[in-house]
């Protein structure tokens, strides 16, 4: 980072469409997929003589938002008229907040797994509720011109967060972006799809460069078109490489040009200038006088801050200090989500092993949640069962090396660790019976024999498979040690 | 001349139940006058004989079989064609609507159904409720009743003019600057602007929405009080309706003037007002008096401020609410292939210099061919107070302008429980005469204006004539919520004068 001759500096505006069931002002279905123009109403198309109503729970969700990112909460909160004309804009004006959004000032840790920047806080601007507009699809085929307007988006509740320009790389960008999208998560108010557009991205990004004479500040540009974290890092990278061949090669700073926008194409993999707009718009921001104003007691701001829940950071640090995970365990947990989380938690309380359950529902049950593409809420081994089943390793009643078995057949069986361990007619298998073994083996392989006598240890290795397929129950560590024990007391 | 024409809506109300008088003859007898009298007055836009009649039809025959009907049951009510009627031509007087029909019922229309009222058809109104004539109407102006080279008053003309000239007995109008009153003043019937959220705006297509307020018009207080009754409450569609129940406004008129404070503002009955209007406010102040009123001069010093205020503050909000006709969704849109082949002529003339869209050029010419001047004057005007670095100078202002206003009026209802002067400083002027001095027209808003931006209830009673034959108004407010003292207020009124029950000759 510092082998560079500039700072790259970002901002990440997001806008997340809050789950609710309906849309903000309306009673409408904010359901994705329906065919164009079916979940409409006269509010949300603008008809002459409708009037919006404010949707609480949208309102709830975006104040916990605000709690969560440490935001300062205003009072007393408006909705203010944004004036435009464009054709997916029913109204000519869309309802958001201007001057006093419901969230300012706030927060949002950041830190990367890998270690490549350390963990800071990147200060968030503001967060504000407002309506989307709908969709307009430019239809170029056969010569048409055509606009086809799909206005069952119009009026689905947006929380718009933005950040200071505080990220100072790609990296940086995506860790932010991911962590907002597990917090969002977490506290139920989006589910940040990209796909299905319930999470938008735009970016700000310009450098400071260091010269000779003091720090230049290249134009900044507004990058729009990422469809992805993945397309949001690879777009600054290739952005923050432009800016500066392109200041290498006109000089050209912050205060020479105006700000530009630029959309990332993901197949050529550039940032393509989108045309200038004529004059910057003025919108002529007013108080919505349809909507009256919301006041925000402690009462409420209480009972909101109760609803949060424990967060990811919070509980990232609990597992660590608690369970003991280490923090990449913990990462990949909270990752997951508070569902996976839970059955974690439960989990290792079934079975006393913190250790032991982390890395099995790590390997295991993510292992099979990502083949099956089934989320832990189907998972077919219950919390319960999983903490039985490894308390019993635990305890020396299922060799380890069964453990697995016994997992998949309660896996595809539903069967319970007892019935699963009668089914593969598992026993614990004592020294005794394992000696016998050995010395079995030992008596049928002398050739094995000579070569570990002769200094080929790995040799023994046949050996353990031979014993597996005679008695699937021995531990194959425990034959190890045990043949290496016959062979070493009958060469002395 | 027909009883039936005569009679208040109570009356025929009470008739219909006492069953003297069926719905169908009471709704027959007004679409025959309608259809006698419209041709030259031309309050109506739309007429719709065949629902009415089957309404009134449906009404007769649940009579008959002893179902309970509504308060309104049976009685036709005539709808300023700015509330929606679903499936029903909605034209808000504008040829930006002229075919568009609301997929749904205003509130109030609702109300009026859940009422058993007959809604006979739409009245004509300055369009998008910008005027104060009704000469603004994309189709065509409404006549005084009382002499027909006059306007009637507006934005609500058709709606006082239909009362006036009997050919509705109850009549729902608009006000956002005095669109009610002061055409009720012209036509000398009863018209009563509500307070703000006292009657739901959802479906009232908005000019100004922190103006508008529907009410009713009708012959006497009695009449408008059971209107009132009809059409307000609290809506869950509408966040700005007031969360409080109605006032059973008709069992509250009785009551004597006795002990009424009744404030006056010297100046407006000074200059500026015709002496037609001041001398006969005066003698209504007299009749008060000899009720048992008390009379106290009032000031309302912020009061000369109001009309530059509110032509701040509706234009501005009219800017954004007629946004909407843009011609891509419903209503007018321009004839897009002469567009098209229009902007593709200036195209080739102008070469490489020109950006216009097709987009541009849709909005250009849908909403210059869809609207009429007044409503261009106001949206420029709206937009321009509206936007960067004259936001602050005019728009804030005539906010803060505003207040200052409403709180002149909640310092005089300290010490007053009504306040009470003319509805307009003169009667009505000709037809054509201040269409070329839009200002001049704004003046007359004079003392209306202070009820809208205030939020407070106001009604305008007939108080006498001029020289010529025309009515005179006067006006009366009171504090929020307080429409059963305006109606008792006119009642007792009308118990002594008889300036409400003149009518105009009509062939």
């Amino acid at each position: 980072m510092s082998t560079q001759p500039y700072e790259i500096i970002i901002g990440l505006e997001v806008h997340v469409q809050l789950l609710t069931k309906t849309k903000l002002f309306c009673r409408c279905s904010t359901a994705f997929g329906a065919p164009p123009n079916t979940q409409t109403c006269p509010v949300c198309l603008g008809m002459p003589g409708a009037l919006p109503v404010m949707n609480r729970r949208a309102f709830r969700l975006a104040l916990k938002t605000g709690l969560a990112l440490e935001c300062d909460i205003p009072r007393r909160m408006k909705w203010d008229r944004k004036n435009y004309f464009y054709p997916d804009l029913p109204k000519g004006y869309q309802i958001s907040q201007f001057d006093l959004p419901l969230a300012r000032h706030g927060r949002l840790w950041i830190y990367d797994p890998q270690d490549r920047f350390p963990p800071r806080p990147i200060r968030i601007l503001r967060a504000h509720l407002e309506e989307d507009a709908g969709k307009s699809m430019h239809d170029e085929a056969a010569g048409q011109q055509d606009s086809r307007i799909d206005l069952n988006r119009a009026g689905t509740p947006l929380l718009e967060i933005v950040s200071q320009p505080d990220l100072r790389s790609p990296q940086e960008a995506k860790a932010y972006l991911t962590e907002l999208k597990l917090l969002l998560q977490y506290l139920g108010v989006s589910d940040c799809n990209m796909q299905e557009g319930s999470l938008r991205v735009d970016a700000n990004i310009n450098l400071h460069i260091t010269t000779s004479s003091g720090s230049v500040a290249t134009p900044i540009v507004e990058v729009k078109n990422m469809n992805s974290f993945r397309a949001v890092e690879r777009a600054m990278e290739y952005e923050a490489q432009r800016q500066y061949a392109e200041w290498q090669a006109t000089g050209l700073t912050r205060e020479q040009a105006p700000k530009q926008t630029r959309g990332w194409d993901d197949q050529a993999e550039v940032t393509v200038a989108q045309r200038q707009k004529e004059e910057s718009s003025d919108y002529r921001y007013f108080p919505d006088p349809d909507l009256a104003p919301v006041i925000v007691d402690d009462a409420l701001l209480e009972q909101t801050r109760a609803e949060l829940g424990e967060l990811p950071a919070a509980l990232r640090e609990r597992l660590q200090r608690d369970y003991q995970l280490d923090a990449y365990s913990a990462d990949v947990l909270v990752n997951q989500g508070r569902s996976l989380v839970d059955y974690f938690l439960e989990v290792a309380e079934a079975c006393g092993d913190a250790k032991r359950a982390g890395n099995w529902v790590q390997q295991d049950v993510l292992r099979v949640l990502k083949e099956r593409q089934m989320a832990i809420d189907r998972f077919p081994v219950s919390a319960s069962a999983l903490g039985d089943l490894l308390q019993r390793i635990g305890r020396g009643e299922i060799p380890s090396a069964r453990g697995k078995d016994v997992f998949q057949r309660m896996l595809d069986h539903g069967e319970s660790p007892s019935q699963a361990v009668d089914a593969l007619g598992i026993e614990a298998v004592d020294e005794e019976a394992v000696y016998a073994l050995c010395r079995e083996l030992l008596d049928a392989n002398p050739r094995i024999v000579e070569d570990v006598r002769g200094g080929k240890t790995q040799a023994v290795g046949a050996l353990i498979g031979q014993a597996k397929k005679r008695n699937p129950n021995a531990d194959p560590a425990t034959v190890k040690r045990i043949c290496l024990e016959l062979i070493q007391r009958a060469s002395s | 001349m027909n009883t039936i024409l005569q009679q208040s809506a109570a009356d025929l109300l009470a008739r219909m139940q006492a069953g003297d008088l069926s719905a169908v003859e009471v709704t027959r007898t007004f679409l025959d006058r309608i259809h006698r009298t419209d041709g030259d007055l031309q309050a109506f836009l739309l007429v719709d004989d065949e629902g009415a009649m089957a309404a009134a039809e449906r009404v007769d025959e649940r009579r008959a079989r002893g179902e309970s009907l509504g308060a309104l049951a049976g009685l036709p009510v005539a709808i300023k064609d700015v509330l929606c009627v679903r499936g029903q031509r909605t034209t808000c007087g504008s040829r930006m609507l002229a075919a568009f029909r609301p997929p749904y019922d205003a509130t109030l229309v609702t109300k009026l159904r859940q009422a058993d009222a007959i809604l006979i058809g739409k009245t004509n109104m300055d369009e998008f409720a910008m005027g104060s004539s009704n000469e603004n109407s994309a189709f065509h102006p409404v006549r005084n009743p009382w002499d027909r080279e006059r306007v009637p008053g507006g934005s609500s003309g058709g709606a006082a003019a239909s009362i006036a000239a009997r050919q509705v007995p109850l009549s729902i109008g608009t006000d956002t600057g005095g669109s009610i009153r002061q055409p009720a003043s012209f036509c000398g019937v009863v018209g009563l602007k509500p307070t703000y959220g006292r009657v739901s705006r959802y479906g009232l297509v908005a000019f100004a929405s922190s103006l508008d307020q529907a009410g009713p018009l009708a012959r006497d207080a009695r009449d408008v009080a059971l209107l009132l009754e009809a059409i307000a409450g609290h809506d869950p569609l509408d966040s700005t309706s007031a969360p409080r129940p109605v006032s059973p406004y008709a069992s509250q008129m009785d009551e004597p003037l006795k002990g009424l404070r009744v404030g006056v503002v010297r100046s407006h009955l000074a200059e500026g007002v015709s002496a037609a209007v001041s001398s006969a406010v005066e003698a209504a102040l007299d009749v008060l008096r000899s009720q048992g009123a008390t009379l106290l001069d009032i000031d309302l010093p912020h009061g000369r401020y109001g009309v530059a205020a509110y032509y701040v503050i509706a234009p501005c909000e009219a800017s954004s609410n007629l946004a909407r006709y843009d011609g891509i969704h419903f209503g007018f849109r321009t004839h897009e292939p002469d567009m098209l082949s229009e902007l593709a002529a200036e195209r080739r003339t102008a070469g490489a210099e020109f950006t216009e869209s097709a987009l541009m050029r849709l909005y250009c010419r849908t909403r210059t061919e869809g609207f009429g001047l007044e409503v261009k004057r106001r949206i420029m005007l709206g937009t321009f107070a509206l936007s960067a670095g004259y936001q602050g100078r005019y728009y804030q202002k005539a906010l803060q302008v505003r207040r200052l206003i409403r709180q002149d009026y909640d310092q005089a209802f300290e010490r007053v429980d009504i306040v009470l002067g003319p509805t307009t400083p003169t009667t009505a002027y000709r037809l054509g005469e201040k269409l070329s001095d839009p200002l001049s027209m704004y003046m007359g808003d004079l003392f209306t204006v202070g009820a809208n931006l205030a939020g407070l209830p106001a009604i305008s009673i007939p108080c006498g004539f001029d020289d010529q034959g025309l009515p005179i108004g006067m006006q009366a407010l009171a504090p929020p919520f307080e429409e059963g003292r305006l109606l008792r207020l006119a009642h007792q009124y009308q118990r002594c004068t008889d300036w409400h029950t003149r009518r105009p000759k009509l062939p």
